[in-house]
């Protein structure tokens, strides 16, 4: 398999963006990644999209079909997919994206995520969301996304003794790096008081220990790595793209307080990269909930099993600190449209890797990982970038 | 073969309304109405508590005393006046949650109050005919009353339901009989949310005229006076009615103590007779006489003469609750909870 | 006219009545809902998982108390969601009733009890199934 680059990235205003469609901010992310990435529209041999409940949420399936009509590519007859693994749906479109170059198939591909949840009441859009659980057994009796969340939440409490300061910590740290994203749903710093403050959704977890409901889409032109050294000397490859699974619904697991498939994802990750945790100089982790992301920095391995909560309290994962994590704000502040999400962190990480993150750039970055869960860690993606000069 | 009871079981939701909430609410004297009607507080469905539910939690008590497969239970019938469905068995239901399919016969019944108690003689008849081994006949009801009116006051819910067979019985059915007539006293119209009544003509004419006709006709056949019973329930559509029936066919207040459940629980409609029955059947003795006398209206009477065999005791009710324990474990709620719980709210937006 | 999801719910009836769910005949790890094959041993377990109905007592692992509404669920807010160690072995999923969130602890013991879950609107198919309470 060959080394695949990223040659362009492109990405929307996440929010509550009312005047666009699904297939308006599907191209618009498309159109900025092929202007960045200085390539004409019949280069490219396909298309992935990531999108997880358009069916739903507006009733479109065949999403790849959609974004490539609107984007001009019907003409060319350009093959395009949708994938889904729910609000992973962005990473595992990059992996397959990602793998069709790294083989030989293609050459110019354009992979993008895209969601647009805001054209249905909340209740509603909750009840989607709580579609990539286990709808038989657990959706069906009440369970929803951070309802799910919020019980690894309080069994972490009470096997590690992780508090509701120690969660709050990553949503503020959060926020203040949204703040310095034009690109994100939130920008204002909040306080510690105030997320502890919000009203409750799932208990222990408030408004503002659960990400938005946001629209929005991110998009990214792959090519050989020949090609993007054609262009500059310095350009970002994909050192590492790695997935795994697990049960679907939480209560077959062994634990509720580990996502193993992030384990297992990374181990497999840094193996394919041939890279150690040590190298990784920062990370884009899937912060759904603030218990999520503590989580995250545990089961990747930067911290010991229940040693979490410290790691956004105590500012190693700030900016500036010893491994900055969610620079872009992350799910939470930065907003979760399902299926943009894995493309939005990849787009951090090589924006960080390509010293173009203005405000929010971490010194020295080379290599990033992005970390994308699907529900409540059934699936997992890791992905490696490396900074090549 | 004698029929009788093989076990039996009951439930009774947790939440509970006073009638003082109630008549607050429409601007009645609090004091008045529960003294008038003879009513102190009423059993209250939880949101995700109906008929089927009541019914399904009180026949899997029956089947655990009993000790018995689901195949053995032939038939199943449940007598409701607020089945959830109008079409579609509350009775298949029960069957599947008890594990009695396939081989079985099912059916609802309704007769207004009575709809349960002319179950277990449908089973009577199944059983003592050979044709099954047990019959299971319930009365469950989550009855309402328009808002604002008299019935809301006592209007309530819960299940009580009997395993009847001819082997093993805690109880024997000595005999029973019915008294029945075309009598308009209170009736609810296809489609319709709320019951309506004759007012007044829901007295003499209607419950108290079918239970002394019906009960002298018992106590005839049976060759019995009230002095022969240890206890006697009658259908209780207020703390009051049952007492002053009692008194015209001869009983005495004390009969009716442990049977007599409306003043704290309300009516509970098909399950007003079963449940009484259930609560004297926890603290009776082998030898004991029960008479019983359901009413429904529209209307109809049934009586029951029952004997408690040695078995009352020997059964194991571990495990199960009394009917007493149900109505002690209670929580109160108010109106406005009330009335949310029993759909008396509009509700906007895509809630339907 | 053609009601929506009854079919789908009805194939579940005994699972979610009756707490029947199937244990492996060749290692005994119990499952519920019943699983086609056992997650340790694979193929060897095909054809070999017997029908195991749970007595419905069981332990909390963790709970919740749920204020966000999810659409047919508005008037049961607040709710409270529990994962629950069965005492066969398998956890799952369901709310715990007719008591306080204050009295859910992880630990409490709980056990089965049959409530209505859900319904389709006003005119459709209702959804029964297992809910718990604290013993």
């Amino acid at each position: 398999m060959r080394d695949v680059a990223v040659l362009g990235v492109g990405i929307t205003q996440f929010g509550e963006v009312w005047e666009s469609s699904l297939r308006d901010l599907g191209i618009q992310a498309g159109f900025e990644a092929m202007r960045d990435a200085r390539i004409r529209s019949d280069e490219i041999d396909a298309l992935f999209v990531g999108n997880m409940a358009a069916g739903r949420l507006i009733e479109q399936t065949h999403i790849g079909a959609l974004i490539a009509d609107h984007a001009g590519l019907a003409g060319r007859k350009v093959p395009a997919v949708t994938i889904e693994c729910a609000d992973a749906s962005g990473a595992a479109a990059f992996h397959h994206a990602y793998l069709s170059v790294a083989s030989g198939l293609h050459d110019i591909v354009v992979v993008g995520g895209a969601e647009k949840m805001t054209d249905l009441p909340d209740e509603e859009v909750t009840e989607i969301m709580a579609t990539s659980l286990d709808q038989q057994w657990e959706a069906f009796f009440g369970a929803t996304l951070f309802s799910e969340y919020a019980m690894i939440a309080r069994r972490h409490m009470h096997e590690y003794g992780t508090t509701r300061e120690q969660m709050a910590a990553v949503a503020v740290k959060n926020h203040a790096h949204g703040a310095l994203n034009p690109k994100a749903q939130f920008q204002r710093p909040i306080k510690l008081e105030t997320v502890l403050g919000a009203s409750a959704v799932a208990e222990p977890l408030g408004v503002l220990d659960c990400a938005p409901i946001s629209d929005g889409a991110a998009a990214l032109v792959l090519c050989p790595a020949d090609r993007a050294r054609k262009v500059s000397d310095t350009y970002v490859k994909v050192a590492a793209s790695a997935q795994a699974g697990d049960t679907l619904a939480m209560h077959s697991r062994d634990s509720l307080c580990a996502f193993e498939a992030t384990r297992v994802a990374m181990e497999k990750a840094l193996k394919l990269a041939g890279k150690s945790r040590k190298e990784i100089g920062l990370a884009e982790v899937h912060d759904v909930t603030t218990i999520s992301e503590i989580l995250a920095v545990e089961d990747l391995g930067f911290v010991k099993k229940g040693e979490g909560g410290h790691a956004a309290e105590s500012g190693m994962t700030a900016l500036g600190g010893e491994l900055p994590i969610n620079t872009s704000g992350g799910l939470k502040a930065r907003g979760h449209p399902l299926g943009a999400t894995g493309i939005a962190q990849v787009i951090e990480i090589v924006e960080q890797l390509k010293g173009k993150a203005g405000k929010r750039q971490v010194k020295d970055a080379r290599v990033g990982l992005a970390h994308n869960i699907g529900g409540c860690g059934a699936t997992a993606f890791v992905h490696i970038l490396e900074a090549v000069r | 073969m004698a029929a009788g009871i093989v076990s039996y079981g009951a439930y009774v939701p947790r939440l509970r309304i006073a009638t003082e909430s109630i008549a607050n609410v429409w601007g009645q004297d609090p004091v008045a109405m529960a003294k008038g009607l003879g009513v102190q507080s009423k059993s209250v469905p939880g949101a995700d508590e109906d008929v089927v539910t009541m019914a399904v939690m009180a026949s899997r008590m029956a089947m655990r005393r009993a000790g018995l497969p689901g195949t053995a239970v032939g038939a199943v019938y449940v007598g409701s006046e607020s089945h959830p469905y109008a079409v579609k068995p509350t009775a298949t239901i029960v069957a599947e949650a008890i594990e009695a399919t396939p081989l079985l016969t099912a059916a609802d019944f309704e007769f207004a109050c009575k709809a349960g108690t002319a179950a277990i003689q449908a089973c009577m008849g199944l059983v003592s005919s050979g044709m099954i081994e047990n019959g299971l006949a319930v009365g469950a009801d989550t009855s309402q009353g328009a808002p604002g009116d008299p019935l809301e006051y006592s209007a309530s819910a819960g299940a009580a339901a009997f395993l009847i067979g001819t082997r093993d019985l805690v109880a024997l059915i000595d005999r029973t009989c019915s008294f029945t007539t075309d009598t308009p006293d209170f009736w609810r119209r296809e489609g319709q949310r709320y019951p309506r009544h004759g007012g007044r003509f829901t007295g003499a004419p209607a419950y108290f005229r079918h239970i002394a006709s019906c009960g002298r006709e018992l106590l005839e056949r049976s060759g019995s006076k009230p002095s022969d019973y240890k206890y006697a329930i009658f259908h209780q559509p207020n703390g009051k009615f049952p007492l002053r029936a009692a008194e015209d066919l001869g009983f005495r207040p004390e009969q009716l103590k442990p049977g007599l459940l409306t003043p704290v629980i309300g009516n509970t409609y098909s399950a007003a007779v079963p449940l009484g029955l259930a609560a004297t059947l926890d603290v009776a003795q082998p030898g004991d006489r029960i008479f019983v006398t359901a009413y429904g209206s529209g209307a109809g009477a049934d009586s029951f003469d029952i004997t408690v065999t040695d078995r009352i005791l020997s059964q194991d009710r571990t495990g199960t609750p009394t009917v007493q324990s149900m109505i002690d474990r209670k929580v109160m709620i108010d109106y406005a909870i009330y009335a949310k719980l029993r759909g008396k709210l509009m509700l906007g937006g895509g809630a339907e | 006219m053609t009601g929506k999801a009854g079919v789908r719910f009805w194939r579940e009836t005994s699972s979610r009545y009756n707490l029947v769910g199937n244990r492996c005949g060749v290692c005994g790890t119990s499952y519920l809902p019943p699983r086609p094959v056992c997650l340790k041993c694979h193929r060897e377990s095909l054809g070999k998982m017997e029908d195991l109905k749970l007595k419905g007592t069981g332990e909390v692992l963790s709970y919740t108390v749920v204020h966000e509404a999810k659409r047919n669920f508005e008037l049961q807010l607040p709710y409270i969601m529990a994962i629950i160690k069965m005492d066969e072995g398998p956890a799952l999923t369901a709310q715990i009733v007719d008591c306080s969130p204050q009295d859910v602890k992880i630990g409490s013991r709980v056990t089965a009890v049959f409530r209505k879950i859900g319904e389709e609107g006003k005119s459709g198919v209702i959804y029964y199934g297992y809910k718990f309470v604290l013993d």
